[in-house]
């Protein structure tokens, strides 16, 4: 079984270890911990830390089909968003009647705008199977349509980059408009509840925390489980040489589709499990600039590697945090800074300085290769 | 009411359910076979009128200057163009201007470019594993598991390529001699029945070029192999019917002795040459 192949592999095995380790240290430190003690990890830092597994599962995502299958996606953040959206609608409805307004069905938003009635896609969204559900699906539907029009004309390398921009750029225009009824430039915010559970509560942090670090879990395994199955190697096969691998009788436009509709929904997923944690999801997740963030985070850790996206997006997004705080106007210089430094002195990520001694496989001969062919093309 | 039970009736099998069985016909002797072939690129014939047959098992090898058609002729054949006019069958059954990239390989040609092209960060093992003859939708692809009887066919090609000593090594390290092998290796793993070779021996050595040339004629018989080739030296050393194209047609055919004293040929290929 594909799924099941990773487990026996000693990186996989090494990676969900320290996944693991991770999850319990923090939660035994939280819960365990005297409030006064230098080891106490309070509320804010484990739902901080949730965050940043969000990050690491949409960078998994994006490594996936940038790593494996050569298409530099920058308009990830959509995938991202759309997920997150599905979850903060489910949330809305969630928070009923103790809105401002104090309508039974309607969002406060709509009751501002003098909505008289729920719009059509709003509903279903206040059952938590149909929105969880959701959050699946409407990342992968807008993945397999845009997938199916671009692979079918064959555009690849720096073409579809820039029309994942667009995409993602039209999808934020899009999602400002308050007549899209999403709530417009505010986004959905002012949740309460999640399946029954307060969400101002430290339990459901944490609990949300803990969900976060197993979807992380479950995606790499999904992505590893692709990348070392048959599907990987014709995936590294249509980044290397496409037409070789279309004279082999695959067909590239479906292998595209195929992983870049999984990514899109491991996204999806990251998305949703970000907006109860953060609790707000507004257009700004759509902005072209984030979906290149992410990207820096995949070319940062290592791409190729899947563990060097969990890496570098975990890293990027502390060292933000910290920085943010100290000197927010010297972020995206620090940033801009070590991209450039990576990129010059460390073509294979911090992946490659950490594990120089090993060959990970699926990376060429020379690394940076690829990605340099990526960026010129 | 008849008519009815008849569908019903589970004994018979209606043609329009019968899956589209394929294999390549070649009773008629011919396996691949244009006619009247035209392709033209911003007003410049690449081919024009081209007409040619071969026949299965045949070993056929194309020479002809540059810009004769022939690497056009192979981009026609694996459905990468499409010729304006003419018609281009495999076997008597396919028609070939009706077919995909990928259905046309896994009907059974087998392409290998000019530049070699192989998987340079998988091993070798992993390259011929990819070419191997399996369905190739996505999902089973995803599920395949390694066979041992795969493992033996891999194994039994890369004997023949003579490339089993670095079976386990990235294809990205090997030399160019041992990457076009690797890529015949590749064809042969598909099983083909005709194969496409573009310029195997360019920028190899004399001894690798003998083996290529040895290599080729063993696949021969087995399946139909074309060559087409720049190198005159290595056409005489394996061809027994050899084609001229000049100008997108068909300029002379025949043994290596009759091609060569042709007038015609002389005074537009070989005469350059002598």
């Amino acid at each position: 079984m594909w799924l099941t192949r990773p487990l026996r592999e000693r990186s996989t095995q090494t990676f969900l270890g320290v996944l693991f380790a991770a999850l319990i240290v923090v939660t035994f430190l939280h819960l365990a911990m005297p409030e006064d003690s230098v080891f106490y990890v309070s509320s804010f830092t484990v739902t901080l830390m949730g965050k940043y597994l969000c990050y690491a599962l949409l960078a998994v995502a994006v490594d996936l089909v940038w790593g494996y299958l050569g298409i530099l996606s920058l308009g990830h953040g959509a995938f991202f968003a759309l997920g997150g959206y599905a979850m903060g609608m489910y949330l809305m409805r969630q928070i009923g009647d103790r809105g401002v307004y104090g309508d039974p069905v309607l969002p406060d938003f709509m009751v501002f705008l003098n909505w008289q009635e729920l719009p059509w896609f709003w509903h279903g969204f206040d059952m938590a199977w149909f929105a969880f559900i959701m959050v699946l699906l409407a990342p992968g539907l807008l993945a397999l349509v845009f997938g199916f029009l671009a692979f079918r004309s064959r555009v690849t390398g720096v073409y579809l980059s820039i029309i994942t921009q667009a995409l993602t750029f039209a999808l934020m225009l899009a999602f400002f408009r308050n007549e899209m009824g999403f709530g417009g430039n505010n986004g959905l915010t002012d949740f309460r509840d999640i399946l029954g559970f307060n969400l101002r509560t430290d339990a459901t942090r944490l609990g949300l925390f803990i969900a976060s670090g197993i979807a992380l879990a479950i995606g790499y395994i999904v992505c590893r489980g692709i990348v070392a199955s048959k599907l990987g190697r014709v995936s590294i096969g249509c980044r290397d040489a496409e037409a070789r691998t279309r004279f082999l009788g695959y067909r590239v436009d479906r292998v595209q589709l195929f992983v870049f509709v999984v990514s899109a929904m491991l996204a999806g997923v990251a998305g949703a499990l970000y907006v109860p944690q953060v609790g707000i999801i507004n257009p700004s997740e759509f902005s072209p600039l984030f979906s290149i963030e992410i990207v820096v985070w995949v070319a940062l850790g290592g791409r190729a590697t899947l563990y060097g996206a969990v890496i570098g997006a975990v890293l990027v997004n502390y060292a933000k945090t910290v920085f943010t705080g100290v000197m927010p106007d010297a972020w995206l210089f620090a940033l801009g800074g070590l991209f450039v430094l990576v990129t010059v002195f460390l073509p294979k990520g911090i992946a490659g300085l950490v594990f120089r001694g090993r060959k990970p496989k699926g990376k060429g001969p020379d690394g940076d290769a690829g990605a340099g062919k990526e960026a010129t093309a | 009411m008849s008519i009815i039970l008849e569908l019903f009736n589970r004994d018979r099998v209606f043609e329009f359910l019968t899956p589209v069985e394929s294999p390549v016909d070649v009773r008629h002797g011919p396996i691949l076979y244009l006619e009247d072939v035209n392709v033209s690129f911003d007003g410049f014939k690449a081919i024009n009128n081209l007409n040619l047959t071969i026949d299965d098992g045949e070993l056929r090898c194309i020479i002809g200057p540059n810009g004769a058609g022939k690497t056009t002729m192979m981009d026609i054949i694996t459905g990468k163009t499409t010729p304006d006019t003419g018609s281009v069958w495999f076997g008597s059954r396919h028609n070939l201007l009706t077919m995909n990239e990928p259905d046309i390989a896994s009907l059974g040609i087998g392409r290998k470019f000019q530049k070699p092209t192989v998987f340079e960060a998988l091993t070798v093992f992993e390259n011929l594993e990819l070419a191997m003859a399996a369905d190739k939708r996505v999902i089973p692809t995803l599920r395949a598991i390694m066979k041992p009887d795969f493992r033996e066919r891999i194994d039994e090609v890369l004997q023949t390529i003579n490339l089993a000593a670095v079976r386990n090594s990235l294809a990205g390290i090997l030399s160019h001699g041992q990457k076009q092998w690797l890529e015949i290796g590749m064809l042969l793993m598909q099983k083909p029945r005709l194969l496409l070779v573009d310029e195997p021996v360019a920028g190899m050595t004399e001894q690798e070029m003998e083996r290529t040339a040895e290599l080729l004629t063993r696949l021969a018989g087995k399946q139909s192999v074309v060559v087409v080739e720049h190198d005159m030296g290595f056409v005489r050393s394996i061809a027994r019917k050899v084609t001229v194209l000049h100008q997108g047609s068909v300029l002379a055919e025949g043994t290596m002795d009759q091609v060569s004293n042709d007038p015609e040929v002389i005074k537009v290929y070989l005469g350059e040459e002598a």
